[in-house]
């Protein structure tokens, strides 16, 4: 169905290709998945498949990619809608028309479909995707899951043969990803659809994929079956890695197949104890005491009591508009508190001027660049330091230590996910305030920048990195279990669970980890936790 | 009888119909400063719009129209007591402390503000303000988005152009606000030159991104597959449309003002029109686009635009019969009530009862989704 024959990608400007020689072949009816690291050319492999590149990206494609029999040098993305359906990183972004319905129909309408086609497909569409209550509803109302499934629902109705998914989930809760990976096992197993996905969260979307095309960090490719691949991959969800601490074989893709797996394991680490979560300081960094926010008539945060201290990494989780990045907000002033109070040092940050602010409380947004408008790093850093009222090359030293061996006339816009979040991090960190904030940390980080990032984590809390406290809003579980001494769960603006990591995510069938999952009872949440536990059988 | 001539089967109306009923309105409204029937137009938007508008988001823009000719009109009598030259009449209400100037530059500042000269910006902002309601109401009862699906075929491009800036301008206050927001995290208090910088670097960034990526996946879409005519063609079709509409512009200038004679007007309106359909009619062979679920154009449809059609009429007929009725001579008078005028603008208030019910929105109801959706974009942005 797809065929790409020694196919690479040059973009006009750069010395070396994004890709080169890609031998694949995706039969029809199987599930491909596309892993790598964060810019090792995923999205290009993706958008070569529909034409996108080179035709509206420009730059250079060697070899041949042929697409249902049709060679997209000759044919531009147009030529392709009816066989290869495309989905973007950002739904949202991709929208054309303003309602569920119109969006449906809107390319069937530029294919010139007869009416009364157009009218039976978008209500199967709709059927499909279980979008039926949801037909006349604005776009911008929805959620970021119906949003995603809307997206995949305006490719599906000129029936292409094939769908080409960028990063699905990355944007989703736990439960709202599960809801879009299940419709997409459905359209592959019900209509025969080939699928190509791009995904960071493998433990999401692993299980479903009957190839996985790894990019190496060179631009070329190693595919074949997900067990196999998974073996040496740079990026493994943490069920393989746990399955390579404990060496089993075969590799296992599921938390099933580990489980079934796991006995003699669960029988070893039965006598051990999974380290026990390091002592925090006594010093409240902030706190709040049965907050309120309201817009409008809406309660976003319904009396939240909870406080953070020094040396803590708290997580606070819960679904899509539970009220996380609200109470993020009230905490760093964006949002003034409707009853109850909130502090951060002992100050109200709603009442302090923001050059006061910086020094008590510090936020890294959901989209870092927001804080970033300088042309080059180095200037950025700069801004940063005259911001905070620090010496000169603070925020640069920071910044040396977070992400080593940038240049510092590159712009930030240049920089990779994980780059630009340590940017802002460290322009946050200038002004060494005692709590900070992270939005949705890893959206769009691989696991490498994950692992960074947990590093980095650790030492600002240790006494020997200043000691902060850090509450980090997050859907990614596996994060919370690497790094979280303590986890909040928020659901429709109130606290639902406020306690040790182990202790909340464990039970929970949304929140917990991988390796928590197999290993159950047991509180065990990492595969780090567990190899550090055996080599300590195994040494004495 | 089909069921969608029944004025009582729930179904929107064709968008087209509001718009026409409305501009109607307005023009019926951009032929007299007499506060009566201006009064009058106001109150029969404001009802039809109770009457029928749906929970649409865009349905509640009335409301902002509403206060948007308000302001419009504080600031038009602002202006008038603060500048006005020889405009002021006898009877003085307060006088206010005054600036002298330049008996050449025919200005004045402060001084005495008459009633009579109060009343006139009233009644002249009052006429500005009602047009715009009326817009406001054709804007909350067929949104101008919807209204742009109908654009012909020849003129497609330039409907998806405005489709994609009606969407991005919400976007980009969005961003700002985001932006700005940020900037607070940073320490900025966001005052001066320098953080006007700041805040249009990312936001411009952004909408371009935003702008790439749409056009990406328009063309991933299948957009302009089936509109690659000849290139004569798509000039002719242009050149006939705009060449045309601009004509039409100036005929209805020349109708609606009547200080303007000769070949404005009525003549110029046939001849605009003309070209257009001609335009549009070889345009619309070379588009291969079909059109999802259009709304049909039936009885309500027609029952509403003739609402408009004769409030429109007997404003105009009125207006010739008995001219000083319309354009007061002393506006301290109690303005007279043009009989004609107002029974044609009751009868603009007949579609709130002759144009079909919105349906309901499927699932929950109107109330909460409203809340929710508030919430949602709030704590996006």
């Amino acid at each position: 169905m797809i065929e790409l024959d020694g196919a690479g990608v040059t973009f006009a400007g750069s010395q070396a290709p994004v890709l080169r020689g890609i031998d694949l072949v995706v039969p029809e009816g199987e599930l491909a998945l596309v892993v790598g690291r964060t810019g090792s050319g995923k999205t290009t492999l993706l958008r070569t498949v529909n034409g996108l590149v080179p035709h509206f990206s420009g730059g250079t494609l060697h070899g041949r990619v042929v697409v249902a029999g049709r060679d997209t040098r000759t044919h531009r993305p147009r030529d392709l809608a009816d066989v290869v359906g495309h989905v973007g990183q950002d739904p949202l972004a991709g929208f054309v028309t303003d309602t569920v319905e119109d969006e449906l129909a809107y390319g069937m309408e530029s294919l010139g479909l007869p009416a009364d086609v157009m009218r039976r497909r978008v209500e199967e569409t709709l059927d499909l995707l279980g979008l039926a209550d949801l037909r006349a509803s604005p776009l911008a109302d929805l959620s970021a899951g119906q949003q995603q499934r809307v997206a995949i629902g305006s490719v599906l109705t000129t029936h292409p043969r094939i769908l080409v998914l960028d990063e699905p989930t990355s944007a989703l809760d736990p439960l709202a990803a599960e809801e879009v990976l299940a419709t997409l096992q459905r359209l592959v197993h019900d209509l025969g659809l080939t699928v190509l996905l791009a995904e960071h969260r493998l433990e999401r979307v692993v299980q479903y994929a009957d190839q996985v095309v790894l990019l190496t960090a060179s631009g070329g490719a190693v595919h074949g079956a997900p067990a196999d691949v998974l073996r040496d991959s740079p990026v493994a969800p943490p069920v393989v890695e746990l399955g390579r601490v404990a060496g089993w074989d075969p590799l296992p893709l599921t938390v099933r197949d580990a489980r079934r797996q796991s006995g003699p394991l669960r029988a070893t680490l039965a006598d051990l104890q999974p380290p026990a979560p390091s002592a925090t300081g006594r010093e409240t960094a902030g706190a709040c005491r049965d907050l309120v926010v309201r817009y409008g008539r809406v309660a976003a945060v319904q009396g939240v009591s909870t406080q953070v201290a020094a040396g803590e990494v708290v997580a606070l989780m819960g679904r899509n508009g539970a009220g996380k990045s609200t109470l993020l907000k009230t905490f760093v002033g964006l949002q003034r508190p409707a009853a109850g109070s909130v502090t951060v040092g002992g100050l109200e940050p709603h009442r302090l001027r923001p050059s006061a602010l910086v020094r008590q409380v510090g936020m890294v947004p959901q989209v870092p660049s927001d804080l970033l408008y300088s042309s080059t790093v180095g200037r950025e850093c700069e801004q940063a330091d005259r911001d905070a009222g620090v010496a000169a090359g603070t925020t640069l030293d920071l910044f040396r230590r977070l992400s080593p061996g940038i240049p510092l006339d590159q712009h930030p816009r240049d920089l990779s996910e994980g780059q630009r979040l340590t940017l802002a991090l460290s322009v946050v960190l200038a002004a060494r305030p005692p709590l900070i904030l992270l939005d949705e940390p890893t959206r769009g980080l691989d696991y490498t920048a994950k692992h960074r990032l947990v590093e980095i984590l650790r030492d600002l809390t240790s006494a020997e990195g200043g000691g902060h406290a850090v509450l980090l809003a997050t859907h990614d579980v596996e994060l919370v279990a690497e790094v979280a001494t303590r986890v909040l769960v928020m659901a429709d603006g109130e606290l639902v669970a406020d306690g040790p990591t182990a202790q909340v995510v464990v039970s929970s069938p949304a929140f917990a980890p991988q390796v928590a999952k197999v290993l159950a009872p047991q509180p065990w949440l990492t595969p780090t936790e567990v190899a550090v536990a055996l080599a300590g059988v195994v040494a004495p | 009888m089909r069921p969608q001539h029944l004025p009582t089967f729930p179904r929107a109306l064709h968008p087209g119909a509001w718009w026409l009923w409305a501009v109607c309105l307005a023009a019926a409204a951009g032929r007299t400063q007499n506060p009566v029937p201006l009064l009058l137009v106001l109150a029969v938007t404001a009802v039809v719009v109770a009457a029928r508008r749906s929970a649409a988001p865009w349905a509640r823009s009335y409301g902002a129209f509403l206060k948007l000719a308000l302001v419009l009109i504080v600031i038009r009598i602002a202006f008038q007591a603060l500048l006005s030259t020889g405009a002021q009449g006898p009877t003085v209400l307060f006088t206010l402390p005054s600036l002298p100037m330049p008996a050449s530059s025919g200005l004045k500042l402060g001084g005495d503000v008459s009633l009579e000269a109060v009343l006139r910006a009233f009644y002249e902002g009052l006429q500005l303000a009602v047009i715009l309601c009326c817009v406001g109401a054709a804007n909350a009862l067929g949104s101008a988005r919807r209204l742009l699906r109908y654009v012909p075929g020849a003129l497609y491009e330039v409907g998806v152009a405005c489709v994609v800036a009606l969407t991005f301008a919400p976007q980009l206050v969005s961003d700002a606000a985001r932006v700005r927001a940020a900037h607070r995290l940073r320490g900025h208090d966001g005052a001066g030159l320098g953080a006007l910088k700041r805040l249009a670097m990312p936001v411009l960034e952004g909408a371009l991104e935003r702008s790439v990526d749409l056009a990406a996946a328009m063309d991933a879409r299948g957009y302009g597959r089936t509109t690659d005519a000849a290139r004569v063609s798509r000039r002719v079709t242009g050149l006939l449309v705009v060449g045309g509409l601009l004509v039409l512009c100036v005929g209805v200038y020349g109708l609606l003002d009547d200080t303007a004679t000769g070949p404005l007007g009525a003549p110029s309106l046939v001849v605009g029109a003309a070209a257009i359909g001609v335009g549009l009619r070889v345009g619309s062979r070379r588009t291969g686009r079909t059109r999802y679920r259009p709304d049909p154009w039936a009885l309500p449809e027609w029952l509403v635009t003739g609402c408009g059609v004769v409030a429109a009429a007997a404003v105009l007929v009125d207006v010739h019969l008995h001219p000083a009725d319309f354009f007061l001579a002393s506006v301290t008078d109690v303005p007279p009530v043009p009989l004609l005028a107002c029974l044609g603008i009751l009868v603009g208030l007949l579609p709130a009862f002759l144009a079909p019910p919105p349906p309901l929105p499927v699932g929950e109801p109107p109330e909460r989704r409203r809340s929710d959706v508030r919430e949602k974009t709030e704590v996006a942005g």
